[in-house]
This record gives structure tokens, C-alpha cells and sequence, in this order.
């Protein structure tokens, strides 16, 4: 900018300065989200897959673990069962319904988790630097030699079956890429000079870290944490399907794809439902992430 | 760059340590008694007590490691469960039918991926541009046993051109991926595992070759008055470091990942003897199996930053 001496500028000293409204941080994200259609679409339809879930008890039309062997391998449109049966004659309508409460479940709880955890390690690592840093960043790196399906199996493997251990499993897997967004996050952060200022007027090194470094890490890790989401979602459904996830009688998106499996020559189509709802749910999540990076403005 | 070299193959052993710090650490995390599930129930706790002793299960848990990890590095994993077999031959076995479908499905990602990236970066917005955009959706949020499931439906249910599952007549030893009756196949798994890759690689193509035609050199290669090929050319030759890089990931990652394919197709690779570990739930073969897959997760990654750092001598990393 070139400089203009003062004065030399007419100003229309009657026309008075017209009126902008600041946003704050949230409401210009809230602001550009408004007109993104797409994201704003797979938020409802998150919405819609959440509501299903939590009120499945009442939608299903049916009790999703009662089987019966005269009503085995319906197809699609069948006027008892809308959507078909599976393999043990159970309305595939209520076990969609109730299977999305696992799926749903474990892409939520561990990505949670995970993100508390990771980021609290990952903040601790960027903040302190050094020695710390090293044990806690080095300690990572060694879980990122796993490709993390293997990673999940490996750890899943040897835990066992179950949704417990599916949790734990899950986490763990989350936790090393968060803790690495964090850190780079946080290490950009504090060598910011507003930090400096701070310790120079006298925080103390934990209210720094909670009042001035985490409201910058919040958004990157918040945005790769829902990118997460979905993954988190496959993965489970993929250790579902190779038999580590709920156990049988349980109704779950992975293991319902697995068991149906045996009937892809009988009806194909009711066979693939299961991994049309992971579809469309990892869909709808990775969109909403995308949409939300953009809106917050966080490079990925 | 033999200085860099040294310099990663130095600090690649660590990461090789903490790999098997963590396999170790699998037999740890399961539940149950080893001894306990090898024996019978009514066993005199002394003989209980001798046999812990000899496979050195009585000693502290850091030289258990330290047997454990001198005997892995003489090529003994340990032996199977089930059958009573050395793991490492298994595994060694299985590994080569896994790592061959994985090669080939991210070579064919990587070339598909860069005429798609290239064309979609070039006519941006354009049909093959929303194509790739939504591709690569697909790609990510698709899980790949299901689409394993789907192909099945099309092409050996309805269609009927290829087969559903195992690898044939010929089988694991004598399979021949250049006869046609033998790799129709592979057809099928290379062609799930394909997918996920195929749409990260073909984002990252056109997102990289973006930048790079908005970079200055090639408008001073347009006003010498080269023709849109040559500058695609030149502009392809600064993203290739990216994808080999890119490339060497995703292979990791097959490598790794193909456990849910190979289930779909039974093909009798690493992810079959896992799920096979799984479900009898042998340790030792789990444990061997991971144990292989990861070191050679770690290896690809080496190699692949030391054949970048030889077509990009721009690259002196820390």
C-alpha cells in the first residue's frame, strides 16, 4: 500500500460510515455452512440416521433378533417385510434400524475418546517440546508402522470379540494421527509471540495451555476428528464382519454384511443392504467433514 | 544422498524395534493362560509349573521379550496352534500371494489415477472433473469388503464372466498370473482392492498438478510457446515424487488392508491366514502374521523415501 498523505482524500463528512456487524469466529463458520447445500444435506441426513437410531426400538417394525424359519431369504418388497428377511427369517427393516445403533455408536465413542486422549498427549507434546516431546512423538511413530486395519486387527485379534474390546481397539487405532494434528498444531501455536506475552505477563503454564493454545488447536483437531468419524465407522463394521465385533444374535450393519454374505446367490439384493447404510453414513459424515474444513478454514 | 540414505536406514531400526515391542505385546493383551489352553484340564500344577519353565513363560516380561525377539530374528516365529506348523513358513507362503494382488492393484491405481488426476486438473469443473471429485467420495467412504461383496453380486452371480472365489484349479502353488484361466481369478480382489487407492491417488494427482499449473514456470513455458502436451509433460515430471511417495503408501496400506478382501474371495493371502488366526484364535500365528506385515510396512516406506529422495534431489528431510 502506497502511503496517501492525510488530508488529501475528500471524505463526505455527512455520508456516515455504514454499518458492518462483526461475526465472531463461530458465526462466520456458521455463516459460510449456511450457503454449502451439500454439507447442510448430509447434516440432516446425519441427523435423520442419529434419530433413526436412538428411536429404533419404536420404528422397527418388528423385533429384529426374532427369526423365523418359514420367513427365510425374503426379497425386497415383500408386503410383510419391506425390505426382505435374512438368513434366519429376521425382518431386515428392524435389524437395519437397530444395527445403526452399533455402527453409530462406534463411530462416535472411540473418535471421542480418541480425540481427548490423542489431543491431550498431542498438546503436551507440542507444548513442552524436547524430551517429552520425543518419548511421546517417537512412541506414535511406532504405532504408525501399522497400516491401521491391520493395526485394528492385530489389536482386536488378540483382545477378542466383543464391543468392549471393540471400543478399546478403535481408540487406540485414533489416537496416534490425533495426537500428531495436535501437536503440529499446538507446536505452530506456541511459538506465536501472543504466548510469549502471556508467560511474560505471568500465566501459569496450565492456564496458558487451556486458555490461550487450546482455542487455537480446537478447530484442526476438531475437523480431523470428525474426519475420523467414518473411518472409524468401516473399521468397525470390518471387524464386525471377520467376527471381533457384537456377538450374533446382536444386530450390526458389519456383521449382518457378513452373515448375508452366504446368500448372495438366493437374494443378492437384501444381501448388500447392510453396506448400502455404511455407505451412504460414511458418505454423509465425509462430507460434512469436508464441508466443515472449508467452513472453518483449517488446511487439511 | 548416501549420507541421507545411511541416515534413514539408521533410524528405520527403531521404528523395526517398537514394531515388534508391540507384536510381543499382542500375546500379552489376550486373555487366558498360553499354558493353560495347551494342556489338559486335570494336568498336576507341577507339570503346569515345568512346562512354563520351559518355554520361559516363569521369566520377567522383558526377557521373555528379548528370547522372543533373538528367536524372530533367527526366522522362528513360533508355531502355529492348529496344526503345529512354523508360522514363518506359513506366512512366508501366504505373503506372496498377498503381496503380489497388492502390487498389481496399486499399479494399476497409480496409472489410472494419473490419467484421470491429469485430465480432471487440466478441464477443471469439466464432467471427468466431477467424476473424480465424486470417485473419490466413493472411494473413502466406501468399506471394500462390501464392495468385495458387490462385485461378486455383478460379475459371478448375474453376469457369471468370472469366479466367485479361491484361486482356481491350478491353486496357491502353481498359479500363474499370465494365464488367463488362472488370473481371472485375481481379476476380482485386485479390482476392490484398487478402488480405495485408485481415488485418493487420482485427488492428490489433480490437486498437486493444479498447484503446479498455476505456478510460474509454466506460463514462462507457455510464452516460449510450448503446446499444451509438453507442458502437461513438464508438469507431470514435478508431481512424480508425490505419487511415488503416494504409491508406496497405498501398497503399504493393501498390504495391510487386504485382510477383509481376501476374506470376500477366500484368496489364500496374509488377510485369509489372519482371518484363519482369528477365528481359532492362534496367537502365534496372529502374532506372526502382523509381525510380517508391518515390517514390511516399514521396509515399503524406506524404500519409497529413498527412491523419492533419488528422482527429487530437492529432498534433504530432517
Amino acid at each position: 500500500m502506497t502511503d496517501i498523505p492525510a488530508g488529501s482524500l475528500p471524505v463526505d463528512k455527512s455520508q456516515s460510515v455504514p454499518s458492518t456487524k462483526v461475526r465472531g469466529y463461530w458465526g462466520s463458520v456458521w455463516n459460510r455452512l449456511r450457503y454449502d447445500y451439500v454439507t447442510l444435506f448430509c447434516m440432516a441426513l446425519i441427523a435423520a440416521i442419529v434419530l433413526a437410531a436412538i428411536f429404533a426400538p419404536w420404528l422397527s417394525p418388528m423385533d429384529p433378533e426374532k427369526s423365523s424359519m418359514a420367513n427365510r431369504l425374503r426379497p425386497i418388497g415383500h408386503a410383510k417385510f419391506g425390505l426382505g428377511t435374512d438368513e434366519q427369517g429376521r425382518d431386515m427393516i428392524s435389524r437395519l434400524l437397530w444395527g445403526g445403533r452399533v455402527s453409530l455408536l462406534m463411530g462416535i465413542v472411540p473418535v471421542f475418546f480418541a480425540t481427548l486422549i490423542g489431543g491431550a498427549f498431542g498438546i503436551i507434546a507440542g507444548y513442552y517440546g524436547g524430551k517429552v516431546n520425543m518419548v511421546i512423538m517417537r512412541t506414535m511413530d511406532v504405532f504408525f508402522a501399522f497400516p491401521s486395519v491391520l493395526l485394528a486387527v492385530a489389536i482386536a485379534g488378540s483382545l477378542g470379540g466383543g464391543i468392549g474390546n471393540q471400543m478399546i481397539t478403535l481408540t487406540v487405532v485414533l489416537i496416534p494421527p490425533l495426537c500428531r494434528v495436535a501437536e503440529t498444531a499446538t507446536a505452530q501455536v506456541r511459538s506465536l509471540d501472543f504466548v510469549d506475552a502471556a508467560r511474560a505477563s505471568g500465566a501459569s503454564t496450565y492456564s496458558i495451555i487451556t486458555s490461550h493454545v487450546l482455542i487455537n488447536v480446537l478447530s484442526p483437531v476438531l475437523v480431523y476428528s470428525s474426519t475420523l468419524v467414518s473411518i472409524s465407522i468401516i473399521l468397525a463394521s470390518g471387524l464386525s464382519f471377520l467376527g471381533l465385533g457384537v456377538s450374533p444374535p446382536t444386530a450390526d450393519w458389519g456383521l449382518m454384511l457378513s452373515t448375508l454374505r452366504q446368500s448372495i446367490y438366493v437374494q443378492p439384493l437384501v444381501a448388500a443392504l447392510p453396506g448400502v447404510c455404511i455407505l451412504i453414513t460414511s458418505i454423509a459424515f465425509n462430507l460434512v467433514s469436508d464441508g466443515l474444513r472449508q467452513a472453518m478454514d483449517v488446511k487439511a | 544422498m548416501w549420507m541421507y540414505a545411511l541416515r534413514r536406514l539408521v533410524l528405520t531400526i527403531p521404528i523395526l524395534l517398537g514394531v515388534t515391542i508391540i507384536c510381543f505385546a499382542l500375546v500379552q493383551i489376550a486373555p487366558g493362560d498360553p499354558i493353560t489352553s495347551l494342556v489338559r484340564p486335570d494336568t498336576p500344577p507341577e507339570q503346569i509349573a515345568a512346562l512354563r519353565a520351559y518355554y520361559g513363560l516363569d521369566q520377567p516380561v522383558v526377557v521373555q521379550y528379548l528370547m522372543w525377539l533373538w528367536r524372530v530374528l533367527g526366522g522362528n516365529f513360533g508355531n502355529s496352534i492348529a496344526n503345529n506348523a512354523p508360522v514363518a513358513a506359513e506366512v512366508m507362503r501366504a505373503f506372496a500371494n498377498t503381496i503380489v494382488i497388492a502390487l498389481i492393484s496399486v499399479l494399476f491405481a497409480f496409472v489410472v489415477s494419473l490419467v484421470l488426476g491429469t485430465i480432471a486438473a487440466i478441464r477443471q469443473g469439466g464432467i471427468v472433473d466431477r467424476l473424480v471429485t465424486a470417485l473419490a467420495v466413493f472411494g473413502i467412504s466406501v468399506p471394500t469388503f462390501w464392495l468385495a461383496v458387490v462385485l461378486v453380486i455383478i460379475f459371478a452371480v448375474n453376469l457369471n464372466w468370472l469366479p466367485a472365489t479361491g484361486m482356481g484349479a491350478s491353486g496357491s502353488d502353481s498359479f500363474n498370473y499370465f494365464v488367463w484361466d488362472d488370473f481371472k481369478f485375481a481379476i476380482m480382489p485386485i479390482v476392490a482392492l484398487a478402488l480405495p487407492p485408485l481415488a485418493i491417488m487420482t485427488r492428490t494427482t489433480r490437486a498437486s498438478l493444479s498447484e503446479i499449473l498455476n505456478q510460474d514456470f509454466i506460463q514462462t513455458l507457455r510464452a516460449k510457446g510450448l503446446g499444451g502436451f509438453q507442458i502437461i509433460t513438464h508438469a507431470i515430471r514435478n508431481i512424480m515424487p508425490a505419487a511415488i511417495a503416494m504409491l508406496g503408501l497405498q501398497l503399504g496400506y493393501l498390504i495391510g488392508g487386504s485382510v477383509l478382501v481376501e476374506t470376500v474371495f477366500t484368496w489364500p493371502g496374509t488377510g485369509a491366514l489372519l482371518n484363519k488366526a482369528i477365528l481359532t484364535r492362534d496367537i502365534p500365528l496372529l502374532q506372526g502374521t502382523i509381525l510380517v506385515l508391518a515390517g514390511a510396512f516399514v521396509l515399503i516406506n524406506l524404500v519409497v523415501d529413498l527412491a523419492q529422495s533419488l528422482v527429487d534431489p530437492r529432498i534433504k528431510r530432517s
